[in-house]
């Protein structure tokens, strides 16, 4: 599904490297995640791969399916099936949830070649959805996330995830600043979304989130590399340890 | 010192600025007439005489250069033809008011008779010794002219030829629809309005149209206690069209006044507002959206006092610029002694499509009242882009991101028209226009 290969990364108008040879393969149907350190560059890969502009891309490749998602614009990458979950979704002032979410699934559809969505099929879905993870018809109707509590965002971040039907998730710390009865919601709404055809990588800090959504493979990152990859054991090792010992056993 | 002062001297600079109005205005014909109306024309000739035309140096023009809102002849503007959408207020129900290159048609107009209204075109009213305008007419102008000077606006009363006397006096079932239509490429337009709402009486007004190359719209309106004004404006879209419009407004006690315009495209356009809070617990919003692309000078030079209690203002004032545009923003609160929790607020903004566009800003306050809420904010800057990455990162094109992001930048100005389905149609008509300037 995502086939990452020798992935280096560095800012556009500094001299910084962030991320500095990281290769990743994520086959159809798996959950992977990702743990390390605050700074190792996971928000820069989870940005990398949807196309946010500030990065440039010195050597490696990365591919969707095959498709060189490097020569995508966002949109694109997005239409072919890439969603990224932000760390920090933004607040849109003036933009209202429900236009933005329609837009957003319709443009896919369209890009895909296939028929918008009427309108009350839409509202029917985005009902229902929303309902699953307890999002009030109040909370669409606002503009996109403005004045959302920090765990009301996330689940707005699923929600949009759930709607769209990527291939590929992308959760970046979604877990983070949710209480343990907002992380059951979000973990559902992510487990209610995995199938044979769909691949997740998720970005966490903390063991807890996999509690909920059990990886089948757990890699783990520092300074721009995954340094170490093993089953589900390897986040319970950190959680208990901290990194220090597998960063210990990586020659620098 | 005496007359001869040295050039550079104020006193001097001064001397020397009467002289050329004098020798400007000294072959100036006005509009013929007798009775008070004439009397009205040449006391605001004599005003602008005693303060003289404006220059570019003026601090109330520092961003503006009058020279081409007053050179003896307008510069020819191209007619543009919209042919891909409907004329503006089609669908609305209104009495029709037509002003082709400035002059009033009665073939295209409605008959001006009407439940509720009084209307008279201004030239009709000239024989007319005594009239409910004649007390009004150049009276709230030359109110306006202090604390800062507006010369070309007592020099539309005085050369105004036509324009429309409306009174209300009770229940109006349309809105009133001055429409400027324009043909020659070389028409000027000076129009002068003037507005009388009585006592609990309402009326929506809708202006559109470019008029013509060059206009002069002077709109003076008195609102009673409990009056009601709702005013909707569209400029017309003719790309080197000047215009310079004053609305000079009145309020009494519980009077709403509440006036958008929305600005596309325009070479040269300054719109003056001038509202007094005269009665207790008034309400006047002020609001605009102006887009341009290329040569396009927009300034919106606004001046609100509350003069009494309790009163309510806002003004919030959108640009989006493309292409070198340049937006202007002059706005002040004047918040006097008695006027004891006001509520006022400014907002302008601009939204800089390119490193080409300027936004020239001066937000004033001015407070004399002390338990009062009064805000104020003046920005500029590019779309933002993490806004606009969200957006795409969710499969939106660049370009329909773009212009829900523009749209969603002039939706503050925008909710200040009361009527939802004017409010749609200016958004229709917003994207369309944001279609034809995508890149
Ligand atoms: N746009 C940016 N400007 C400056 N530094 C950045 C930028 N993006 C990332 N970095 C730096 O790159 C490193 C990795 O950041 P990030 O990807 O956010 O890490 P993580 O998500 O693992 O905490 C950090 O040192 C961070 O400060
Ligand atoms: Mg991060």
């Amino acid at each position: 599904m995502l086939e990452i290969n020798n992935l280096h990364v560095k800012l556009e108008d500094e001299d910084k490297a962030i991320l500095k040879g990281l290769s990743l393969d994520i086959q159809a149907g798996s959950v992977h995640a990702i743990m390390g350190p605050n700074g190792s560059g996971k928000s820069t890969l989870s940005y990398v791969l949807a196309g946010r502009g500030g990065y440039q891309v010195t050597d490696g490749t990365a591919r969707l399916e095959g498709e060189d998602l490097l020569e995508m614009e966002p949109e694109e990458r997005a239409a072919a099936g890439l969603f990224l979950a932000f760390q920090y979704p933004v607040e849109i002032p003036g933009v209202g949830n429900m236009t933005f979410l329609r837009t957003a699934m319709n443009a896919q559809r369209k890009a895909r070649g296939e028929a918008e969505l009427s309108s009350g099929d839409f509202l029917k879905l985005v009902r229902s959805k929303a309902k699953d993870l307890k999002i009030d018809a109040d909370m669409l109707k606002r503009p996109v996330n403005v004045g959302f509590s920090g765990g009301e965002k996330k689940r707005n971040e699923i929600l949009q995830m759930a709607m769209l039907e990527p291939r590929m998730c992308i959760l970046d710390e979604t877990d983070s600043g949710l209480d343990v009865d907002a992380m059951k919601l979000v973990a559902e709404g992510v487990n209610a979304l995995r199938s044979e055809g769909r691949a997740f990588l998720v970005i966490t800090h903390y063991q807890r989130l996999l509690d909920h959504i059990k990886p089948d493979v757990v890699h783990i990152m520092a300074d721009g590399r995954i340094i170490k990859t093993g089953g589900p054991e390897l986040a319970l090792e950190v959680e208990n340890n901290g990194y220090a010992d597998i960063l210990a056993e990586v020659p620098a | 010192m005496n007359a001869a002062a040295a050039p550079n001297t104020r006193a001097g600079r001064m001397a020397a600025r009467l002289a050329a109005t004098e020798d400007r205005l000294s072959g100036l014909v006005l509009p013929a007439g007798a009775g008070w109306l004439a009397r009205a024309r040449e006391a605001a000739l004599a005003r602008v005489k005693s303060m003289g035309l404006p220059g570019k140096r003026d601090e109330y023009w520092r961003f503006t250069d009058p020279a081409d809102l007053m050179s003896d002849a307008p510069k020819p503007a191209e007619v543009f033809q919209i042919t891909d959408e409907p004329a503006m207020f089609m669908g609305v129900d209104r009495l029709k008011i037509v002003f082709i290159d400035g002059v009033f048609s009665a073939k295209d107009s409605d008959p001006l008779d009407e439940e509720g209204l009084e209307v008279i075109r201004l030239s009709d009213v000239a024989a007319t010794d005594i009239h409910w305008a004649q007390e009004l007419y150049g009276t709230l102008e030359a109110e306006a002219q202090t604390p800062v000077q507006r010369p070309l606006a007592a020099l539309n009363t005085a050369r105004a030829a036509d324009g429309v006397l409306i009174r209300v006096t009770g229940q109006v079932s349309r809105p009133v629809s001055l429409v400027y239509q324009r043909q020659r490429d070389d028409a000027e337009l000076i129009l002068h309005h003037v507005i009388r709402v009585e006592s609990g009486a309402q009326l929506t007004l809708l202006e559109n149209g470019p008029g013509a190359a060059r206009c002069s719209i002077v709109t003076e309106i008195d609102l009673a206690d409990d009056a009601h004004l709702h005013h909707v404006r569209a400029m017309g879209r003719d790309h080197q069209r000047r215009a310079l419009t004053h609305v000079f407004a009145r309020l009494g006690a519980r009077a709403r006044f509440k006036s958008f315009t929305l600005a596309m495209n325009g070479a040269l356009v300054r719109n003056e507002a001038m509202v007094w809070l005269n009665g207790a617990n008034g309400v006047a919003h002020l609001a605009g959206a102006a887009l341009g692309d290329g040569v396009f000078h927009h300034d919106d030079t606004v001046f609100v006092t509350h003069a009494a209690p309790g009163c309510e203002s806002r003004q919030v004032f959108k640009k989006v610029l493309h292409h070198g545009a340049v937006g202007v923003f002059q706005g002040k609160i004047l918040v006097e002694q008695p006027a004891q929790l006001t509520d006022g607020y400014q907002l302008s903004q601009s939204l800089l499509m390119d490193d080409a566009c300027q936004f020239l800003a001066k937000p004033e306050l001015e407070i004399y009242a002390d338990d009062v809420k009064c805000s104020h904010g003046s920005t500029s800057g590019e779309i933002d882009a993490d806004h606009l990455f969200y957006l795409r990162a969710r499969g939106v094109p660049e370009d329909v991101a773009k212009q829900l992001l523009i749209l969603a930048f002039l939706a503050e100005a925008l909710d200040e028209i009361e009527d939802h389905h004017l409010a749609e149609d200016m958004r229709l008509r917003l994207k369309r226009w944001l279609n034809r300037h995508a890149d």
